[in-house]
């Protein structure tokens, strides 16, 4: 259709009104006075600089708790979401079904249920509550989802001629999943990396309810200077600062992405599975 | 023939739109703003039979929020359940109706000392609906000694046992109390000096978590030894745990007043003053107060509880004893140093 560009245009408005527009305010707030509207980097610098809250230490606890979470849901993701992905598994749709049931409930009401098993056991109560462990407990239970669906989705689909033509070559087990599985699995990874981390940084709720607000977080900080005070200049900086860390996160994990061979050579590969059918 | 169908079939359709609108406008709607699960609501129905309208609440669960949604452009409340200090602070920024008391008759119910309160002297602007106090609930099995002070909310015997409130005003007011000082203390050194109480009690390890609504679950569970609540939450935890008691400081304490106003975005202020003498009335009231379990203010409300209730002097504290305690006032601009104050206990370390 010679005109089909227009159906895109629901989208490009949401986009515009629901990100675009949200996102120039944040970045106003942040770089405006809220009352005289003249530019100011006093926001920034009382972040950086202020002397009762170390705003530089919560983001790094932040930012190590999110790459701890991402890294637990890499490693109990990939051996599920492989398994899942074996042809040889009966009904994967009901196991899958069941992975993102817990999605089906609210984020906010999950993190209470949470709290409430984690309280309500008193040799859970006093591992997990109140304190980093069950911050990260919480956070691995919310995101895992997203990691394994995106790896899931990816392996699922992967030929298993490769798989067979690599043992044909002589490949062991373990040199077929290092060798052909895993690299061609990338992109689902990365996917799931970045899907996990993402939300996990500016993750809220969790730390004031299973932390008990004893561990803070960047999330719950922000949270808190738009919702119960009005000082939303120093709100929207965080903000963008938050953003800045995203963002250099997502170009790392796409470095390490493009730098891997086996993606570089997927063209070729590509060209070779062409042949062959 | 099936387009004709069609057409005729959406003309009815917004026929029926139209006609089912102007039903609802032809019955007057009272529009209520109140706390979650604040009033039995068995009430409403009963005043939409009695003064022919249609009731519709919307709900909010903090001051602050409330205030903000009010600001909003399209706000069209009738009936409002601010607090004390808020109350104060919408009659400062001129966002209250002024009451008629002729046409709320039933403000003779009303106890006369809970209408001449600071924050709004006589009741021009509030009627009080519910008022309460913050004390200490305590795990009899753990907590062997008399609970009289907030000091023993400093005790270092109770590490990693006491639940603080998370709300500035209230932790800081604590810590004030304990020091001293006035719970709308100003003063900046009587501030550091609270501020340096709560980072102590933090780094020692006393406080095991900051909640608000949660402490009442978490104490009935037997997790910890002390607990901050709320006169309300410390009834319905006694309820759901016998280990669990409830004390008051012997030198005093915050009484908290929530009160019912009519917001200048009210468009029918005729009907919201009947609203809140349907309120004020003895039955009505009543079925509130035992509905939700804090203090009521109405006269023939309170007679009708229990003498369990009555004479419990840790839920209805005697004069001498409220003599002892203090009212929130509006800090204006000292509530961003409070806010700050508390961002700054809890993010320490």
């Amino acid at each position: 259709m010679k005109n089909s560009k227009y159906f895109a245009y629901p989208y490009v408005l949401w986009m515009v009104f629901f990100i675009v527009a949200p996102l120039l305010l944040v970045v106003y707030y942040a770089f405006f006075n809220y009352g005289t509207g003249e530019f100011t980097l006093a926001n920034f610098t009382q972040v950086f600089t202020d002397k009762d809250i170390n705003y530089v230490l919560i983001f790094l606890r932040s930012v190590v708790l999110a790459v701890a979470c991402t890294a637990i849901c890499l490693l109990i993701g990939y051996p599920a979401a492989y398994f899942l992905a074996d042809k040889k598994l009966k009904m994967p749709a009901v196991i899958v079904l069941l992975f993102i049931m817990p999605m089906w409930m609210n984020f906010l009401l999950r993190t209470y249920a949470t709290m409430n098993i984690l309280s309500g056991i008193p040799f859970l109560e006093r591992l997990f509550m109140n304190n980093v462990w069950g911050v990260l407990l919480g956070m691995v239970y919310n995101y895992l989802p997203f990691m394994i669906l995106p790896v899931y989705s990816v392996l699922s689909k992967m030929d298993p001629s490769y798989i067979e033509a690599a043992s044909d070559l002589g490949a062991s087990p373990r040199c077929t999943f290092t060798r052909v599985v895993f690299p061609l699995s990338l992109p689902g990874v990365v996917t799931g990396i970045t899907m996990v981390f993402m939300p996990a940084v500016s993750t809220f709720a969790i730390a004031t309810l299973i932390g008990g607000s004893k561990v803070t977080i960047i999330g719950d900080i922000i949270q808190r200077y738009f919702g119960k005070t009005s000082t939303w200049g120093i709100g929207s900086a965080l903000s963008v600062v938050l953003l800045l860390f995203i963002i250099i996160g997502m170009l790392i994990t796409n470095a390490v992405n493009m730098r891997d061979p086996a993606r570089r050579k997927r063209g070729a590969s590509g060209a070779v599975k062409k042949q062959t059918v | 023939m099936k387009k004709y169908l069609s057409v005729l079939l959406a003309v009815c359709l917004l026929a029926g739109c139209c006609m089912a609108f102007t039903a609802c406008e032809s019955k007057p709607v009272l529009r209520l703003y109140n706390w979650y699960d604040y009033m039995d609501e068995s009430i409403l129905e009963e005043f939409e039979q009695e003064y022919n309208c249609t009731v519709k609440v919307s709900y909010f669960t903090d001051n602050e929020g409330m205030l903000t949604k009010l600001q909003a452009p399209g706000a069209n409340y009738d009936v409002i359940f601010p607090s004390d200090y808020t109350v104060q602070r919408m009659i400062a920024m001129d966002m209250l109706h002024e009451l008629d008391h002729n046409n709320i008759p039933n403000i003779a119910n009303i106890d006369r000392k809970y209408l001449d309160m600071d924050y709004d002297m006589g009741g021009k602007y509030s009627i009080p609906y519910m008022w309460g106090t913050v004390g200490i609930l305590y795990n009899t099995e753990k907590v062997k000694e008399p609970v009289t002070s907030w000091d023993i909310l400093w005790d270092e015997k109770y590490k990693d046992e006491v639940y603080m409130l998370n709300s500035s005003r209230d932790s800081i007011g604590i810590a004030l109390m304990k020091l001293g000082y006035s719970l709308n203390e100003r003063d900046d050194k009587a501030l550091e000096e609270a501020k340096a109480e709560l980072i102590k009690q933090r780094d020692s390890g006393i406080v095991k978590a900051y909640y608000v609504d949660e402490v009442k679950g978490m104490m009935a569970k037997g997790n910890a030894a002390l607990g901050v609540v709320y006169t309300g939450d410390a009834i319905i935890a006694m309820g759901e745990a016998d280990f669990l008691d409830f004390a008051l400081p012997e030198g005093g304490t915050n009484v908290w007043f929530d009160a019912v106003c009519i917001p200048k975005t009210s468009q029918n202020k005729e009907l919201a003053e009947k609203f809140i003498d349907f309120l004020c009335r003895g039955d009505i009231a009543f079925r509130n107060v035992d509905y939700i379990g804090y203090c009521t203010p109405n006269k023939l409300a309170y007679e009708q509880l229990d003498d369990e209730i009555k004479n419990n002097t840790k839920i209805y504290p005697d004069e001498e004893y409220l003599k002892k305690c203090e009212i929130f006032i509006d800090l204006g601009e000292k509530t961003d140093a409070y806010d700050k104050l508390w961002l700054t206990v809890t993010t320490s370390n």
